[in-house]
């Protein structure tokens, strides 16, 4: 039963970054009808800014997390702004396929600056882990799932409670009548897509510590992105914080229990288990218009 | 004019070992990129024709390789509950159809799955298919040898009754090789984009709804055109198995999807002769930067090439050719493009 627990715990601290990635993508998804395919590659980004800082520029390690946002929020701006403002009102296959090309650039440019091998980034937590009853956990994960539990909160907290988010909701619904109404959309667009960058850079910044650092993680954190979205209805944003929880319960159970080599492969039979049963995901309310 | 273009290709493609002599380097790069434009020319098939993007063609192709090379191969697998499959070796030219018909069923799979509802939910299901059976053929050892590869796959036997057999094993041999392959799935596809079939497809891409109105069965036709793509994807990695002679879980590389959907987004989505012209361009290129740049710096510039593609000629180099040459020639008969894409 401890081994349960533990299970449980990790599920935690893993589904937390998961819901971040998924937040990012839903959010962008929903708004803007964009599939993000740079997502992976921000959260390799934030990965590698929180290295740079931490172990390059000896950046303190809570000003690293902060500054990994801050450099996902610049970068997502940018591509909106070069690549995505252009093309506002081309067909979704051409918007997706330029931002397969960014990512690609994205990707092998971290590569060609940092080379292939894995870097671990230092933290300054103690290394014996935190034993509670019969389960322990180190005190990086508990301040990985407190710092992503903070960010889910602080989402939400701008898309329910501030003007800004009023105004992403309203674009949600419907872009034509939001920018009647006096909403710059196109600023909506561009805020949109700088936030959920710099929630994909979060939570690369966040599981970068607790792994190592390489050019290729964020291809499977695109993966898991994209499932946990699907799971929870495209564009549903509590949807992608709940599926995030639950494909890290997924995993954590797959790996514990049938084979840890298929780890990575819960992500596509949770997708095939919502095609199956509930296409249109678990927490879908109605359809998007427009 | 535009019935004897492709005949052009053709020509120019089969001579070209001739002009350019047998320099094995440059030999093997043209022989994978047919490799790749067959792959190409199916992902074509949906990606121009039906306009659904499959971002795990790669997976199509991968099982085709190992479909194959285990055909030809052998194994012995024990399944657990008592149940061993032992396979012998059987001749490598079983392995080709083989290939086609595993890769097609997991084409029918991923279709009916994923075709209960549109939009974005094709190229996610697609892009996760690969990455499980890249897991599948990294983890299950026993069959696939895991990251150890599988290693002396035999090379492809061709007989004829009564001329004897020949063993396709020098790169001249496998390079026609590829080209006959070729050129049967560019009839293949010719043919069926022309047909009735065709018509539903391209119509269930122009407006689903009308398309719908008429009478076309969208689920149908998107599948059966999901399992045409997979099983000509699947012939040409059986192609690629038996050239390489050696397959590991690094066939299912992403890159290598990507690199067939600049291949068809570069030529010309939609098109018969795009993914040729855009596979020889975007095939060839890495031969071209190798000396100049490292190879996450050419990566770095497939990248901006498809994002500048999109930009620039985003119907792609055939048609925006074909666009020019009308302009030229004033009221001329119809471009290429528009044999197949009114």
């Amino acid at each position: 039963m401890a081994e349960f627990y533990q299970h449980l715990l990790n599920t935690l601290v893993l589904g937390g970054t998961y819901a971040l990635l998924g937040i990012g993508l839903t959010l962008i998804f929903g708004i803007m009808n964009v599939v993000n395919f740079t997502h992976g590659a921000l959260y390799t980004v934030g990965a590698y800014l929180t290295y740079l800082a931490v172990a390059a520029l000896g950046l303190n390690f809570f000003l690293a997390l902060p500054a990994a946002i801050l450099g996902g929020l610049v970068l997502g701006a940018a591509i909106e702004l070069v690549l995505l403002r252009p093309l506002r009102g081309s067909d979704i296959d051409t918007t997706m396929l330029v931002m397969i090309g960014a990512g690609i650039v994205l990707q092998s440019g971290t590569l060609w600056l940092f080379g292939g091998v894995a870097k671990a980034i230092p933290t300054p937590f103690p290394e014996a882990p935190l034993q509670i009853g019969p389960v322990s956990v180190s005190w990086l994960r508990l301040f990985v799932l407190g710092a992503a539990l903070t960010l889910i909160v602080l989402t939400y907290v701008l898309i329910n409670r501030t003007r800004l988010g009023l105004a992403m909701r309203a674009a949600f619904q419907d872009h034509d009548t939001a920018a009647l109404m006096g909403v710059n959309v196109r600023l909506i667009y561009t805020a949109t897509f700088a936030i959920g960058s710099s929630l994909a850079a979060a939570a690369g910044a966040l599981l970068g510590p607790v792994y190592v650092v390489f050019p290729q993680m964020g291809g499977m954190a695109e993966l898991k992105a994209f499932a946990i979205v699907i799971l929870g209805g495209l564009g549903n944003i509590t949807g992608a914080a709940i599926g995030g929880f639950i494909l890290a319960l997924a995993e954590e159970l797959g790996a514990g229990y049938i084979s840890s080599g298929y780890r990575d492969a819960m992500g596509f039979l949770i997708i095939i288990a919502v095609l199956v049963f509930k296409p249109t995901g678990l927490f879908a309310k109605a359809e998007r218009i427009g | 004019m535009t019935r004897l273009a492709p005949l052009a290709v053709l020509a120019g493609l089969g001579l070209l070992p001739l002009a350019l002599g047998t320099n094995p380097y440059l030999l093997n790069a043209m022989i994978t990129t047919g490799i790749l434009i067959i792959a190409a020319m199916s992902l074509n098939l949906l990606l121009g024709f039906t306009g659904q993007l499959s971002l795990g063609h790669i997976a199509f192709f991968g099982i085709g390789a190992y479909v194959s090379a285990l055909t030809s191969l052998g194994f012995d697998v024990d399944l657990g509950f008592g149940l061993r499959v032992v396979h012998a070796p059987w001749p490598a030219a079983i392995g080709f159809p083989l290939a086609i018909l595993a890769a097609g069923a997991c084409g029918w799979l991923v279709g009916r799955l994923s075709f209960r509802v549109r939009g974005a939910y094709f190229v996610i299901v697609t892009i996760s298919f690969a990455e499980v059976v890249r897991l599948v053929a990294l983890n299950w050892v026993e069959l696939t040898q895991g990251p150890l590869a599988l290693t002396g796959i035999p090379a492809f036997t061709l007989g004829l009754p009564g001329l004897g057999t020949w063993t396709l094993k020098t790169k001249l041999q496998n390079y026609y090789l590829v080209l006959s392959v070729g050129t049967l799935c560019y009839l293949i596809v010719a043919r069926l984009v022309g047909s009735r079939f065709g018509r539903a497809m391209r119509g269930l891409k122009e407006n689903e709804s009308l398309a719908l109105s008429v009478g076309i069965d969208a689920t149908r036709t998107l599948t059966i055109a999901a399992v045409i793509s997979a099983g000509m994807a699947g012939a040409a990695g059986s192609l690629y198995a038996h050239y390489l002679r050696i397959i590991d879980p690094d066939v299912f590389q992403f890159s290598t999807t990507v690199t067939m959907v600049i291949m068809v987004v570069g030529g010309g989505k939609g098109t018969l002769l795009g993914p040729i012209i855009g596979g020889v361009i975007f095939g060839m290129l890495p031969v071209a930067l190798r000396p100049v740049m490292a190879p996450e710096a050419q990566w770095m510039v497939y990248g901006l090439v498809l994002i500048a593609i999109l930009f620039v000629v985003p119907k792609g180099i055939v048609p925006g050719l074909a666009g020019l040459v009308r302009r030229r020639a004033g009221p001329a008969p119809a471009p290429l493009a528009a044999e197949v894409h009114p």
